[in-house]
């Protein structure tokens, strides 16, 4: 997939590709058919970030890719060099959480979890773009986050909440 | 998803040779439909140039007022920047009305363009497709038409463009800027899409070595009357069923100036400026004056059975949205 190991015949195709992930530099052999989700994941193993459908239609493997969310699975990795990426575990760690993290714990805004490391990289990325001012907008501006379980509610409960703090965080 | 090399591009000249030169070679923006499509084995480039690093970055005045948007400019940039929110208030309606946000983030304007059709049929490879693969056939006629075109199809197609912001274009008039191999040229935003025909398999005019390099909008933006209406099956995150953009300059009641675009209906945002000129221009501002023109504008329109809904709800949303555009900013 990514590094040497897994190049074989087609290692005539990869181009190096550098990359700052959640702070971190890397310097990749990057095959071009390469999702940045499926680098994250499997080159990476930040396994945080989701494959829900795999087309851009759920939002499960929201990023934020110099701040500003994108779907992981339909960007190539490739074309990503000299880009700084910040995933669900670049936000915030095991007792440090980040202010939409805790939100979340604090609004109930899961149930199976699935969802959610997109649903707050995307909320963050969304509270940095600074046009939502209303509920009504938060749920449109985060119309491309789907959540199964049908927690929205909290969800919208935990991103106004944050909102309503007047912070923004998720890298540059 | 197939293998193929991988380019980034660092001219113009060299971008536009390289895929002259390379068979199955395409350009790269943001890639959202694109790479999608080569996932489904629907698209398999043997080649992909990536035209990010290209300066087509940039939103400027152009020096007749109108504005020049650089294609890699990213839907989002251009739906919040301030000129397009102020005088062209119906582009970012449009914009924001499409897709997701994290989907805008990343599609450009050139690729927004260029996306293909939703058609269930081109994306299966397991049936039939005109547009997919020319000669097969094209199931979706008695199939799954619902989201499906109602004018300008052909015995081999009835797919429609599933872009909100082309709508938009249409409507304003714009002028797609291109270079390639043998120079550049300016091709009107009517002229840019195509109506399937005998071909559904090109989607426009555009060369396959020609890169788009902005967008250029006229002076006139329709900014004090302009409104987008889109039905759909969900009220955020989903394609048109129908879409209408219209703009109007209206001066003592009487109409001075028109654009209307349907999107959701066609192959193509479906325009006809004569028809405008003839039936709006001049005439009064009033819900008359408006059934006339979407008579005429709609002649020819036919459903397929899921879509003959279209045949109804056509109609009424091109008043509605013309109503609407005629008495923006008025005290309800």
């Amino acid at each position: 997939m990514t590094g040497q190991q897994a190049l074989g015949e087609t290692a005539d195709l990869a181009v190096t590709t550098e990359m700052t992930v959640n702070g971190r530099s890397h310097t990749l052999q990057v095959e071009p058919w390469t999702s940045l989700l499926d680098l994250l994941r499997e080159g990476l193993q930040l396994t945080g970030s989701k494959k829900g459908c795999d087309h851009g239609q759920c939002g499960a493997c929201t990023v934020l890719v110099n701040g500003v969310r994108v779907n992981s699975c339909l960007c190539l990795a490739v074309m990503h060099d000299g880009d700084e990426v910040t995933t669900i575990e670049g936000l915030g760690s095991e007792g440090n959480l980040s202010p939409m993290q805790q939100s979340f714990v604090d609004h109930d805004g899961y149930q199976c979890g699935y969802c959610t490391p997109g649903q707050i990289c995307s909320a963050v990325g969304m509270l940095k773009e600074g046009h939502a001012k209303t509920e009504a907008d938060i749920r449109e501006q985060l119309s491309g986050n789907v959540c199964r379980c049908g927690a929205y509610p909290n969800i919208v409960a935990a991103v106004k909440h944050v909102m309503s703090m007047g912070q923004t965080e998720g890298g540059r | 998803m197939n293998n193929f090399q991988y380019v980034r591009a660092e001219g113009l000249d060299g971008a536009a040779r390289f895929v002259a030169g390379h068979a199955g070679a395409k350009f790269i923006g943001g890639g959202t439909n694109l790479v999608d499509l080569m996932k489904y084995n629907v698209e398999k480039p043997s080649a992909l140039v990536d035209l990010n690093r290209l300066s087509m970055h940039d939103v400027s005045e152009l020096p007749d007022g109108g504005l020049r948007i650089g294609a890699s400019v990213t839907n989002s940039d251009v739906a919040y920047h301030p000129t397009v929110s102020t005088h062209y208030p119906l582009l970012s309606r449009a914009i924001l009305a499409g897709a997701s946000a994290q989907l805008r983030n990343k599609a450009t304007t050139g690729g927004n363009l260029l996306q293909r059709t939703r058609c269930v049929y081109f994306y299966d490879t397991a049936t039939p497709c005109n547009k997919r693969e020319p000669g097969t056939g094209c199931p979706a006629k008695e199939g799954i038409n619902r989201t499906l075109a109602i004018l300008g199809t052909s015995v081999s197609c009835i797919a429609t463009h599933p872009s909100d912001m082309c709508v938009a274009l249409a409507a304003l008039g714009a002028v797609v800027q291109v270079t390639g191999p043998g120079g550049s040229r300016s091709i009107r935003f009517e002229e840019f899409h195509r109506l399937p025909g005998n071909h559904p398999e090109i989607d426009t005019t555009l060369a396959a070595d020609e890169i788009i390099t902005s967008v250029d909008l006229p002076k006139t933006g329709f900014a004090g009357h302009s409104a987008y209406i889109k039905v759909r099956d969900r009220q955020s995150y989903a394609f048109a069923l129908v879409s209408v953009a219209a703009g109007l300059e209206v001066t003592d009641g009487v109409i001075a100036e028109a654009g209307v675009a349907l999107g959701g209906v066609a192959h193509k945002p479906w325009r006809n400026s004569q028809l405008e000129q003839e039936l709006l221009i001049g005439k009064p501002a009033n819900r008359d004056t408006y059934h006339e023109f979407q008579r005429a504008l709609l002649v020819g329109a036919q459903g397929y059975g899921e879509n003959d809904f279209k045949l109804k709800l056509a109609p009424v949303t091109v008043v509605r949205a013309l109503e609407q555009a005629a008495h923006e900013g008025e005290q309800a």
